[in-house]
């Protein structure tokens, strides 16, 4: 076959298409949280325990682990999301698992036909490096979580980046939510409690898993780490493409999808005011949000006006508005915050 | 999710505009939209008897 029809070959097939990840931030460039500085995951904390943008740890056991950003990868990439466990946990009850999750948005998934005859087979490729070597197992599963496939990958050297690759077979029933809902859940399991193991590997089967029994449990020794780099999820049945790299800006606005945070750069209005007087100030987001995103805000600071938070009203998918009653009668009164909004799924 | 309060909240003309929330330790203002992943967690927790949302001031 000429080159032009292997081209012309891979275009239908939908392999050679820009953006072709499905995967969003896999090369861990964006880390608007913590911006590579350590911090500690807590228990069961679902809110706080992303390290990169998207990719997620959950962890319900009596482990304590740190989560970092860091500049450790394989060539061709910079950085890479690292856990390093701080207080080790080695019996794991039946329901306590860790995990990293990254859930891909239903709208993205329209074009893979799961839950029919025609659902399109995927292919996972990505890095992966820890001190621990053994078996461990990838989970991908449905938003009601009655649907798993569960795949195997050994991790052979201690402390050395491995390449996996991995198929991923379309479900051809079940339901696959096309809605800005979570479409499919990818999850790297890190240890998993009896409740949520299986002996079904590489066949999709009714009910929610993380691993088989002889999944590596990471948090069985303390100062154990695992890291994951170069995540990326394609259409087609292997051996994988190269690793779709992208420009920051583009992979930054996918992130701000589902949180952003102005950081320093502080949300001020400003006047003359009066004492008991409401002053109103719209926020449009960076970009359009998932879904009306929840708002936190911080470094508060005013004149005029007290410090407590401003409150916020009509949150949407892209602004919402901020007021305040100004406390005392002023010239050059002004209120600043930064703020974070988040739509994760 | 690990929420210690919440609260309904009301906008300028009084009408409910969000809760009030302590999620994991941090205090944010989450919308009535079951797309939410906050809002939706509070009312799952609310529905199993887990969390009750206080009226607004």
């Amino acid at each position: 076959m000429s080159k032009a029809a292997e081209l012309a070959a891979l275009i239908g097939s939908g392999q050679a298409q820009g953006d072709k990840n499905l995967i969003i931030n896999g090369a861990m460039t964006v880390d608007q949280r913590h911006d590579g500085s350590s911090f500690t995951i807590v228990n069961g904390n679902s809110t706080t325990g992303v390290i990169a943008d998207r990719f997620r740890v959950n962890e319900t056991s009596g482990v304590v682990m740190t989560g970092q950003r860091v500049a450790d990868a394989p060539v061709g990439f910079e950085y890479s999301s690292k856990l390093t466990v701080t207080t080790a946990d080695s019996s794991l009850g039946s329901t306590e698992f860790h995990r990293m999750i990254q859930p891909i948005e239903g709208k993205n998934i329209s074009n893979l036909n799961w839950g029919t005859s025609n659902a399109k087979t995927l292919t996972l490729t990505f890095y992966v490096k820890s001190s621990l070597t053994g078996q461990y197992y990838i989970s991908v599963f449905n938003n009601a979580a009655d649907r798993t496939l569960l795949k195997g990958y050994t991790i052979s050297s201690a402390d050395t980046w491995e390449k996996k690759t991995i198929t991923v077979i379309g479900d051809q029933t079940g339901t696959w939510l096309t809605t800005n809902a979570a479409g499919i859940y990818l999850m790297w399991s890190l240890g998993t409690g009896s409740s949520y193991q299986s002996n079904t590997l590489d066949a999709y089967q009714a009910g929610f898993f993380m691993a088989k029994s002889d999944q590596v449990n990471l948090a069985a020794t303390n100062g154990s780490t695992w890291q994951l780099t170069g995540v990326q999820l394609e259409v087609g049945d292997g051996p994988g493409t190269a690793f779709e790299h992208e420009d920051f800006g583009t992979t930054l606005a996918k992130c701000q999808r589902y949180f952003q945070n102005n950081g320093g750069n502080r949300t001020m209005f400003s006047s003359d005011v009066t004492s008991g007087s409401n002053y109103f100030s719209t926020l449009k987001y960076i970009t359009a949000m998932r879904a009306a995103p929840s708002v936190t805000f911080s470094s508060n600071a005013a004149n005029g006006f007290n410090t407590a938070d401003p409150n916020p009203q009509q949150l949407a998918t892209e602004s919402f508005e901020v007021y305040k009653t100004a406390t005392s009668t002023t010239g050059g009164g002004y209120y600043l915050f930064i703020y974070t909004i988040d739509a994760e799924l | 999710m690990n929420i210690t309060s919440a609260q309904y909240y009301n906008d300028i003309s009084g009408s409910q505009a969000g809760i009030k929330a302590t999620i994991d330790g941090t205090e944010m203002f989450v919308p009535l939209d079951p797309a939410n992943r906050h809002y939706a967690e509070i009312m799952r927790q609310v529905a199993a008897g887990e969390l009750t949302i206080a009226d607004a001031d």
